[in-house]
C-alpha cells in the first residue's frame, strides 16, 4: 500500500500538466493581456487634432453614438493586417474613430490614402498622452465606447471576424439599441 | 616613470566608473529639482511594473511603453505628486496589474498569503517526517523482551 504512495508525485505531475495543457491550448491565450482598468469609466478626455487637419478636437466631439476606437500606428504590422477588416466594418456601417498612436503625420496620411480610410475621424495622439490615459501598451488596441461615451470593452490585438463576431459584435448590437 | 605609473592608474578607474554606470540598466537620465524626488524616483521605478513586459520593472524594460511611464513618473514627481497619487494614476490606467506590491484584497489574499502558507506547509510535511522516521528508528530497535532472550542466547555461547 505504501509503495503507491511513491506515485504521488508523478499523479501531481500528471495534473499539473493536464492543467497547463488547458490553459495554454485555449482560443485567444496572450500572457500579455491585461484586462482593462477603464471599463465603465468615461472615455478621458483631450484635445488633439486629426491626422488631416489641426483643428482640435475633444472627448464630446466623437461621442454622442456608439464608435469602434482604433489604436494603430504605421510603424504597427499588425495593423496593416487588421486594416482591411476595419475598411470592411466601416462599410457595414460600424463608426469608427482612429487614434494614430506616436506615429509619423505624413505616414499617417498616405497609409489612409493607400489603403483606405475607414475612420470617420482620425485623432493624431502623437506624444501618446491620450493612449496613455486610455491605458494602451501597445498597437492595435480597440475600444467600444457607447452612446454616453463610456468605455465598455476592449480588445487587445488584431479585430479580425472571428473577434468582431463572436466577441465585440455581441456587445456593439447591445450598445446600439439602447 | 612613477607618473606614467599614476596615470595608467587613474585611466583604469576612469574606465571602471565609466563602465559600472552602465550597469545600471536601461533608464534614461532625468534632472530632479531635489535629492528626496530622486530618491522616489527610484524607488517607485523599481516597484511599478512595465505593462507589456511579464515581469520587469519600469527600471530594468525598454519597451515604449515603459519609457513612456518613465517620463510621467519623472514629470509626477517634479509636478510635486505624492506616491500615493503617482500609484493612483498608474493604477487608474493599467489596473493593479502595474503594481509589483498590489493591494490586499480578495482577490490578492492568496498572493500575500501563499508565501507564508506554503512555508507552513512545508514545515508540517517536514514535522511529520521526521516523526514518523524517529517511529520507524524506534521500532528498529529491540524491545525489551527481545533484549533479554538476546542476552540469553549471547550467555549461552560466551
Amino acid at each position: 500500500m505504501s509503495r503507491l504512495k511513491l506515485f504521488i508525485p508523478l499523479l501531481m505531475f500528471f495534473l499539473l500538466a493536464g492543467l497547463f495543457l488547458f490553459a495554454l491550448s485555449r482560443e485567444g491565450y496572450n500572457p500579455q493581456d491585461l484586462p482593462s482598468a477603464l471599463i465603465d469609466r468615461a472615455l478621458p478626455d483631450f484635445s488633439l487634432s486629426t491626422i488631416e487637419s489641426d483643428e482640435l478636437l475633444t472627448a464630446s466631439d466623437i461621442t454622442g453614438e456608439v464608435i469602434l476606437l482604433n489604436v494603430w500606428a504605421t510603424w504597427c504590422v499588425s495593423c496593416r493586417v487588421e486594416h482591411p477588416y476595419l475598411n470592411k466594418l466601416a462599410e457595414q456601417g460600424v463608426k469608427i474613430v482612429g487614434i494614430d498612436y506616436k506615429d509619423d503625420r505624413q505616414k499617417a496620411m498616405q497609409w489612409v490614402e493607400k489603403l483606405g480610410n475607414p475612420y470617420a475621424v482620425n485623432l493624431f495622439d502623437v506624444d501618446g498622452k491620450l493612449g496613455l490615459d486610455l491605458g494602451v501598451y501597445g498597437a492595435p488596441e480597440s475600444f467600444l465606447v457607447d452612446k454616453k461615451g463610456v468605455i465598455r470593452y476592449k480588445h487587445v490585438g488584431v479585430v479580425d471576424d472571428r473577434v468582431w463576431v463572436e466577441t465585440i459584435k455581441p456587445i456593439y448590437d447591445e450598445l446600439t439599441a439602447q | 616613470m612613477k607618473s606614467l605609473c599614476h596615470i595608467k592608474i587613474a585611466i583604469f578607474y576612469v574606465i571602471l566608473v565609466t563602465i559600472s554606470s552602465a550597469a545600471l540598466a536601461v533608464v534614461e537620465t532625468y534632472e530632479f529639482t531635489n535629492k528626496e524626488g530622486r530618491k522616489r524616483y527610484k524607488v517607485l521605478v523599481d516597484e511599478l511594473r512595465c505593462p507589456k513586459c511579464q515581469n520587469q520593472n519600469l527600471a530594468g524594460s525598454n519597451s515604449p511603453i515603459a519609457k513612456d511611464l518613465r517620463r510621467e513618473l519623472h514629470r509626477m514627481i517634479e509636478e510635486g505628486n505624492d506616491d500615493e497619487m503617482i500609484k493612483e494614476f498608474m493604477v487608474k490606467r493599467y489596473g493593479n496589474f502595474v503594481l509589483y506590491k498590489p493591494p490586499l484584497d480578495h482577490n490578492t489574499i492568496i498572493l500575500w498569503s501563499s508565501p507564508a502558507l506554503i512555508g507552513f506547509i512545508a514545515l508540517l510535511v517536514a514535522f511529520v517526517f521526521r516523526s514518523r522516521q524517529a517511529k520507524v528508528a524506534h521500532s528498529e530497535s529491540l524491545s525489551d523482551q527481545e533484549k533479554d532472550k538476546l542476552s540469553k542466547i549471547l550467555d549461552q555461547y560466551s
